[in-house]
C-alpha cells in the first residue's frame, strides 16, 4: 500500500508543477504585461512603469520569476486580489465553504438517488422500470444545467413560491459565520427559521448541480450491477438458496461499486466546473461564482490563485480517490 | 458465381453495423432527430419565416401563438429586440452542428496523433505527452475553456479552440490505451517484419483496429462541445450577441426569464433534444462497435 501511495505521489509532483506553470503563464500570455493590467485604465509615465516593474520583480528573467511564484505558493502566498486587496488564499477560504457545502448536498443527492435507481434498473433489466431510470438518466446527462436551473426557478420560486431566486439563506437571519457551512452555521445561531431558510435555499441549487453525477452514476451502477449480476459466484449465491436481496445487496452490489466508486470521485472535477454555472445562477457566493467574477473584472491574480487551488484539490481527491480504490480491490495494490 | 455466396453468407460491415445499431430503438430515433437538425441546418434560409438578426419595431417580446397575446406571425413569439423567435432558433441549429463539428474533428484529430505516438513509441515521449494530459484533466473543463477564452478573447472561434483543447485528453488517453493493447499483437509483428515503415504501422497497420471507441468518443465530444459552448456562450464568454447561437440567447433572455419565460424555454430545449439525440446515438455506435457486447 505504501508503495503505491508513493507510486501516485511521484506522479503528482510533475502535475502540480505543471499546473502552476500554467497558472502562472497565464497573466503573461495576456497582451500587455502585468502592471498595466493592473494600472487598469489609468496612463503610466514610463519611468513609473518601469519602477514598478522593477519594485514587483518583473523586469527579472521569467524563470527567476517563475522559481520565486513558486516559492511563494508553497509558502501559501498567492498574491493579493487586484479588486479588493485581499490576500486571494484568504478569499478563496471564506468562499470555498459555500461550493463545498453545496457539492457535498450534490454529490449526496446523486449517489442517494443514483445507486438504488441503478440497481433496480439492473435487477429488472428490460422492463419498464428500467427504461425509464435509464431515459431519465440519459435526459439527465445531456442536460444543460444553466437553463434547468432556471426552468426550476421559474416553476418553484416564481410560480410556487416555495424556494428563494438565489442566495444562501433570507436577508433576514444574520450571524457570524462559524463553520462556514450555513445549515451547521444556522443551527449553532439559535435563530428561529434560520435553519429552514438556509436548508429551502439549498434544494434547487443541489439539484441542477447534482443533475449530471446522478445521471452519471445511475448509469454506471446499472452497467456496473449487470456485469456482476451474470458471475459465477452471484449464480452460486442464489443456488444457495440465499434470499434474492441478500444475493443482490450483499454478494453483487460490493463489486458492482468498485468502478461506481471510481466515477464518482471523477465527479468531482464535474461538481467544480458545474459549481461555475449553478453558483451564477442562484448568485451562491462561492468560488465558482468567483472565478466568473474575476474573469469578467479582469482580476488576474485572483483568477490564477483560483485556477491552481482548484486543480490542487481535484488532484487531492483524485488521489484519496485512487487510495480508496486500493482498499475496496486489492487487486490493485498488488 | 462465388462472388455471390459469399456476398449471401457474410453480410458487409455496413449492414452488420446498422444490424447492431439498430437493435436499439432509441439510438435509431437519436439519428432520426440528428438528421432533422441537420437538415434543418442545411436548409435554415428555406424554412424560415424571417430574418433571424432582424428586429420588428414594436414587436419586441410577443408570447408564443398559442397564448392569449400571440401573434400568428411568429410562432414562437420573439426576443427582446422583436427577433422572430423560431427564425434564430432554426438559424442556431447552423452554429451548435457547426461547433459540434469542429470541436470533435479538432480534439480527435490532435488527440489520436498524440495518442497514437505516445502508445507506439512509449518512453520518455509516453510520459511527457500523458503528464501534460494529466495537466490538462487537473482542471474543470468548463473552467479552463472559460480562462482560456479570456485570454485569446471572448467568441466563437475562440471558445471553440478552448473546448477542443479541454476536450482532446480523452482522446489521447483512448487511443494510447488502444495502441498499447494493439501494438504487440501477431499481424503488427508479421507487418513489421515484412518490413513496414513506422508511419504505416502506426495509421495503417494499428490505427484502424483502434477506431471503435474513438468513434464513440466523438460522438460524446461533439455533444460535450454543443453543451460546453452553450455554457461559454451563457457566460457572456462564447459567440457574441447578436448570433443566435443557444447559448448566447439564453444570455440575453436571462433578465427577462420571469417575465417572458418563452425566451429561455426554447433555447435550453433546442440544446437538450440536440445534445440527447447525439447522446442517444453515442449510446447505440458503442452498442454496435462493442465486439463484447455482440452475441449472435
Amino acid at each position: 500500500m505504501l508503495r503505491f501511495l508513493i507510486g501516485r505521489l511521484a506522479i503528482l509532483i510533475p502535475t502540480f508543477i505543471g499546473v502552476s506553470l500554467i497558472a502562472f503563464s497565464f497573466i503573461r500570455l495576456l497582451p500587455g504585461d502585468p502592471v498595466m493590467l493592473m494600472s487598469g485604465e489609468r496612463v503610466m509615465a514610463p519611468e513609473r512603469h518601469a519602477q514598478v516593474m522593477h519594485d514587483l520583480g518583473l523586469d527579472r528573467p521569467v524563470y527567476v520569476q517563475y522559481l520565486d511564484y513558486l516559492g511563494n505558493v508553497v509558502q501559501g502566498d498567492l498574491g493579493s486580489s487586484i479588486v479588493t486587496k485581499r490576500p486571494v488564499l484568504q478569499e478563496f477560504g471564506s468562499l470555498f465553504p459555500a461550493t463545498l457545502e453545496l457539492s457535498l448536498c450534490a454529490i449526496i443527492f446523486a449517489i442517494v438517488l443514483g445507486i438504488p435507481a441503478g440497481v433496480f434498473a439492473a435487477v429488472k433489466r428490460g422492463t419498464w422500470f428500467d427504461q425509464s431510470v435509464m431515459g431519465v438518466a440519459l435526459v439527465g446527462y445531456s442536460m444543460p444545467i444553466f437553463w434547468w436551473g432556471l426552468l426550476l426557478i421559474v416553476l418553484f420560486s416564481n410560480t410556487l413560491h416555495w424556494t428563494p431566486v438565489s442566495g444562501r439563506i433570507s436577508l433576514m437571519y444574520f450571524f457570524k459565520p462559524v463553520t462556514g457551512f450555513m445549515l451547521i452555521d444556522s443551527l449553532l445561531s439559535g435563530q428561529a427559521g434560520a435553519f429552514k431558510s438556509a436548508f429551502v435555499s439549498l434544494i434547487l441549487p443541489t439539484i441542477v448541480l447534482g443533475t449530471i453525477p446522478l445521471a452519471v452514476i445511475a448509469r454506471q451502477t446499472r452497467s456496473a450491477m449487470l456485469e456482476v449480476l451474470g458471475e459465477d459466484y452471484v449464480r452460486t449465491a442464489r443456488s444457495k438458496g440465499l434470499a434474492p436481496i441478500r444475493v443482490v445487496g450483499l454478494h453483487a452490489l460490493r463489486n458492482a461499486m468498485i468502478p461506481v466508486v471510481t466515477s464518482i470521485g471523477l465527479q468531482v472535477g464535474v461538481l467544480l466546473g458545474g459549481a461555475i454555472l449553478t453558483e451564477t445562477i442562484f448568485s451562491w457566493p462561492g468560488i465558482g461564482k468567483w472565478m466568473v467574477d474575476a474573469v469578467f473584472k479582469r482580476d488576474y491574480t485572483v483568477v490564477q490563485g483560483g485556477l491552481l487551488l482548484i486543480a490542487g484539490i481535484i488532484m487531492i481527491v483524485n488521489l484519496i480517490v485512487d487510495l480508496m480504490y486500493g482498499l475496496i480491490n486489492p487487486r490493485i495494490r498488488h | 458465381m462465388s462472388a455471390i455466396t459469399t456476398k449471401s453468407t457474410q453480410p458487409s460491415a455496413l449492414s452488420e453495423f446498422w444490424y447492431y445499431f439498430s437493435r436499439n430503438k432509441g439510438a435509431v430515433i437519436g439519428f432520426g432527430i440528428f438528421l432533422l437538425v441537420l437538415l434543418t441546418a442545411i436548409f435554415a434560409p428555406l424554412i424560415a419565416p424571417h430574418d433571424p438578426n432582424v428586429p420588428f419595431d414594436g414587436m419586441q417580446r410577443v408570447p408564443p401563438v398559442w397564448s392569449d397575446k400571440g401573434n400568428p406571425m411568429f410562432l414562437l413569439g420573439t426576443d427582446a429586440v422583436g427577433r422572430d423567435m423560431l427564425s434564430r432558433l432554426i438559424y442556431g441549429t447552423r452554429f451548435s452542428l457547426f461547433i459540434g463539428l469542429v470541436v470533435a474533428s479538432l480534439s480527435a484529430v490532435a488527440g489520436v496523433l498524440l495518442g497514437l505516438v505516445a502508445g507506439y513509441f512509449r518512453g520518455r515521449v509516453d510520459t511527457f505527452i500523458m503528464r501534460v494530459m494529466d495537466i490538462i484533466l487537473a482542471f474543470p473543463s468548463l473552467l479552463l475553456a472559460l480562462v482560456l477564452v479570456a485570454v485569446l478573447g471572448p467568441g466563437l472561434l475562440n471558445a471553440m479552440i478552448a473546448i477542443s483543447i479541454v476536450n482532446q485528453p480523452h482522446f489521447v488517453r483512448l487511443t494510447r490505451a488502444a495502441v498499447i493493447g494493439e501494438r504487440e499483437k501477431e499481424y503488427v509483428v508479421a507487418s513489421r517484419v515484412a518490413g513496414a515503415g513506422t508511419f504505416r504501422l502506426m495509421f495503417k497497420t494499428i490505427l484502424p483496429n483502434c477506431l471503435a471507441p474513438l468513434i464513440v468518443q466523438a460522438t460524446l465530444a461533439f455533444s460535450a462541445a454543443i453543451l460546453d459552448a452553450a455554457a461559454l456562450g451563457f457566460l457572456g464568454m462564447g459567440a457574441q450577441p447578436p448570433t443566435s447561437e443557444w447559448g448566447t440567447m439564453l444570455a440575453d433572455a436571462r433578465e427577462f426569464f420571469q417575465s417572458s419565460p418563452w425566451l429561455v424555454t426554447f433555447p435550453g430545449l433546442c440544446i437538450l433534444i440536440t445534445v440527447l439525440a447525439i447522446n442517444l446515438m453515442g449510446d447505440g455506435l458503442r452498442d454496435a462497435l462493442d465486439p463484447k457486447l455482440k452475441r449472435s
